[in-house]
């Protein structure tokens, strides 16, 4: 058998923005039908590589080639019309439109150039989604109805109904439950029977030990391996390669005894209607209790009923014998709960501000006289309580968006440092932190516990959540379903409970 | 092949908690682009028209035009920082105009007219907070609400007639004796309501919250902050601005009138956005609006001088805008 060219050569990549090379002479090959992961911590590099690749980065340097033909990628459109589709992270979805509306979205089939003929849209749609195994869609169906994994299903429809050879994901499973995992890969399963190349990104290794064919490495805006073979390369030698260094997760010990001291918070049949079953939870002072559970289990929403961020159905929040109103972030604050919710960016930071302000957010009336800031006060406290947390860079007027995504969940942290919480609520600590920065951060939430503070995280990780915490409380659609000192579990039986209920 | 013996690096200055603190005002580009477009508008205005532009007389006239609007504008640029906006300044301006200058009112002499334009703000604020922080109104809806009923109050109160002041205390206010070192007391009421402005927004906690909610009002709100109260007490502010703008319109006008504040509510939202407060909250600087009000205003003169129609005036208002705005746009992308 001839080989084959390449369906897609990118060679020597190099993309610089002001003050960062992004992208430094990266090779990428990819074969028809095959599945091509992309690993890489954050800021490796991928998301600009799989830009220049759906034509919105104009590369400043080095040569794409397309089925043997040197090629240039103007514009998004002149790659869909290749047959390049990127299913993009945040989906580029119209919720206001419907489902085959979205799919045509810029190729309505139409009439004399402008009357969209509609009933085709549907027909073909409603083709599209029954291939992709989700034939229980309707076409017409407003997008902003469906579930997010439904709306990806429409993504997906949305590239196949152009004539695509290859099909760029960016990290597909990370809003799916395993069942629409599952589906998810027999959908990548079909696509590749049918010659279309996948390039798969993803930051779970046995997601691409499954589906993979090949894996590209990029770290620091290099591919630092290319082509290796995805079932076959020990696991400890792709984080060496992402890392650059062999890195366990490192935990930090545990306290040798277990707290003794009275309950700082104690939630009593505390419930939401349709989220989650009456709760009762006892949390110490120095204590790191964690959930776990699926997405979808009702972990963020017992977080945030617990903060008054949503109001409870049943139950009370105690905390020191205080009965917080419920439906008040405010009573919660200021009876010392503190939140590092899961998104950060959305829920938590001040993307245009500095980092002092972002941590001072939230005790501004300890520097201030009648209204008035004292603002060397403020200064000198906020960096206090970022140094104590070793916040990189050291600069309290550093915009708080420059920042990486560990630093900023530790300005976060820093915040409810310096408000004095006794309870921080983590929702998935380490969402968005790179893989070498997360050892610290886990250092650090031990370190506030042993400084007294009682912690409550969520995580969907579950070696995160064994590895951290000291008691752990399984979740099951909403309920929990097994309490046990961490120690006592391991991986698998977390995850046996969580998925088939401990039988 | 001599390598550098490890050169002794510089020391580095560290700052530390005892080093030098921020320096409150630090003029970045775009202001500083503001203050040279302004000074090209002088020059301009200087060549055009050299003996009447320069003139002291028409240099206090431009600042006096500007005082009314430039109140107006810096209550207007707390509310849009925190991501709101407000239609009915102008109608506002026009309810506490004629409010405050009814007959009746009149009877109570300079304070009556003080007190009743204020309170006619300050009420139309609290009606505007109310229906957008404890209503759930967006702020669009409510405060366009309020610009047709208070335009149509207004009306009503005047029956369409200009109510002529004869209370002489107000109307000496606007005389040439009342200059105070030539400064008429509007400007020095107008300068009054900047610094505040500026001290409100970047010296005290209110400042702080109001940025913090036009940034990411989730955020604020999961931070503690009550954002509802902090949204009631903006268009309280934006409404009392109206009212000390009303009254330096009555003083300025001698007269309060229906039609009063036209279109104020444009000058203002153009002003703000020429000045750098972005549209969509979280962003913004009172200094800017401040001379986005004296831009337009001396362009206005500039025009009147030269007996250029008000039609060619209001395109190029709206060329400046867009100039403006795209200057700004390239400014951020490069800087960011």
């Amino acid at each position: 058998m001839a080989p084959e060219p390449p369906l897609l050569t990118m060679s020597g990549i190099t993309k610089s923005f002001p003050g960062v090379r992004a992208l430094d002479g990266v090779d990428l090959e990819v074969l028809a039908g095959e599945v091509h992961c992309l690993l890489g911590q954050n800021g490796a590099g991928k998301s600009t590589l799989i830009k220049v690749l759906a034509g919105a980065h104009q590369p400043d340097d080095g040569t794409i080639t397309w089925r043997g033909e040197r090629t240039v990628l103007k514009s998004p459109i002149a790659a869909m019309r290749l047959g390049i589709a990127t299913i993009y992270q945040e989906l580029d979805l119209v919720e206001g439109l419907s489902v085959a509306e979205n799919v045509y979205l810029g190729h309505e089939p139409t009439t004399a150039g402008f009357v969209v003929r509609g009933r085709d849209a549907r027909t073909t749609t409603a083709a599209l989604l029954k291939r992709l195994g989700h034939g229980e869609i309707g076409p017409g169906t407003l997008v902003g109805d469906l579930s997010a994994a439904q709306q990806q299903i429409v993504s997906m429809a949305r590239a196949l109904s152009h004539d695509v050879r290859l099909i760029v994901m960016d990290e597909p499973s990370a809003a799916l439950d395993p069942d629409e995992v599952d589906n998810l890969f027999r959908i990548v399963d079909s696509l590749t029977a049918d010659g279309v190349a996948v390039v798969y990104i993803s930051h779970r290794l046995e997601e691409i030990r499954r589906i993979g064919d090949r894996v590209t490495v990029l770290k620091d805006g290099r591919a630092v391996a290319g082509g290796l073979p995805a079932k076959e390369t020990p696991t400890r030698d792709v984080v060496a390669l992402m890392t650059g260094r062999n890195v366990e997760y490192v935990f930090p010990e545990r306290p040798t005894a277990p707290p003794l001291a009275e309950p700082v918070l104690t939630v009593k049949g505390l419930s939401r209607q349709g989220e989650f079953a009456p709760l009762d939870l006892e949390l110490r002072p120095g204590e790191i209790v964690g959930l776990a559970g699926l997405v979808g289990s009702g972990r963020s929403e017992i977080l945030e009923t617990i903060y008054g961020a949503r109001k409870a159905s049943t139950g009370q929040v105690v905390v020191d014998g205080q009965v917080l109103r419920p439906g008040s972030v405010r009573a919660a604050v200021r009876a010392g709960l503190g939140l590092a919710p899961e998104e950060r960016k959305a829920q938590a930071l001040l993307m245009l501000e500095s980092v002092t302000r972002n941590v001072s957010v939230s005790s501004m009336s300890r520097f201030s006289y009648g209204g008035w800031l004292d603002r060397g006060k403020e200064l000198d406290a906020a960096r206090a309580a970022t140094r104590e947390l070793s916040l990189r860079p050291d600069n309290p007027s550093a915009p708080v968006r420059t920042l990486s995504g560990g630093n900023q969940q530790k300005a976060v942290l820093a915040r409810w440092l310096l408000r004095g919480c006794r309870v921080l609520l983590l929702d998935e600590p380490t969402r968005g932190v790179d893989v070498g920065a997360r050892a610290e951060l886990y250092a650090v939430i031990r370190r506030l516990a042993d400084d007294g503070l009682a912690v409550l995280m969520v995580s969907s990780e579950v070696p995160e959540v064994l590895g951290l915490a000291d008691r752990v409380l399984v979740l099951r659609e909403g309920a929990v379903i097994h309490e046990s000192p961490a120690a006592d579990l391991d991986e698998h039986r977390v995850l046996d409970l969580v998925l088939a209920g401990g039988r | 092949m001599t390598q550098p013996a490890s050169p002794a690096r510089p020391a580095t200055p560290k700052t530390t908690p005892a080093g030098p603190r921020p320096r409150g005002f630090r003029p970045d580009v775009r202001t500083l682009s503001l203050v040279g477009v302004l000074a090209a508008l002088v020059l301009i205005g200087g060549i055009t028209q050299p003996d009447s532009f320069l003139d002291t007389n028409n240099v206090q006239l431009i600042l006096t035009q500007a005082s009314v609007i430039g109140v107006v504008t810096v209550g207007m640029t707390f509310v849009i920082i925190s991501g709101g906006i407000d239609l009915s300044v102008g109608a506002i301006v026009a309810l506490a105009s004629v409010w405050a200058t009814t007959v009746a009112t009149q009877d109570y002499g300079f304070a009556g007219i003080l007190f009743t334009a204020v309170v006619v703000g300050v009420g139309c604020g609290l009606v505007n907070g109310l229906l957008i922080a404890y209503g759930g109104m967006v702020p669009f809806i409510a405060t366009l609400a309020m610009l047709a009923s208070g335009r149509g109050l207004a009306l009503q109160i005047t029956d369409g007639k200009t109510q002529t002041v004869s209370v002489d205390s107000v109307l000496k206010l606007g005389e040439r004796d009342a200059y105070i070192l030539g400064i008429p007391p509007l400007v020095l009421v107008f300068a009054a309501v900047t610094v505040v402005g500026w001290l409100v927004l970047n010296r005290t906690t209110f400042g702080r919250r109001s940025v913090a909610v036009g940034g990411n009002a989730e955020a604020a709100r999961l931070a503690g902050i009550d954002v509802r109260r902090q949204r009631l007490y903006l268009y309280l502010l934006s409404g009392l601005c109206c009212g000390i703008a009303a009254f330096l319109l009555i003083v300025l006008a001698g007269s309060g009138q229906n039609t009063n504040g036209n279109l104020y509510e444009l000058d203002a939202i153009a002003a703000a956005i020429i000045g750098g407060t972005l549209l969509t909250g979280g962003r913004g600087t009172i200094t800017g609006s401040v001379l986005g009000v004296l831009i337009f205003t001396t362009i206005t003169n500039i025009f009147a001088l030269n007996n250029l129609q008000s039609d060619v005036q209001e395109i190029a208002k709206g060329a400046i805008i867009v100039a403006a705005v795209l200057v700004q746009r390239r400014t951020s992308t490069t800087t960011s």
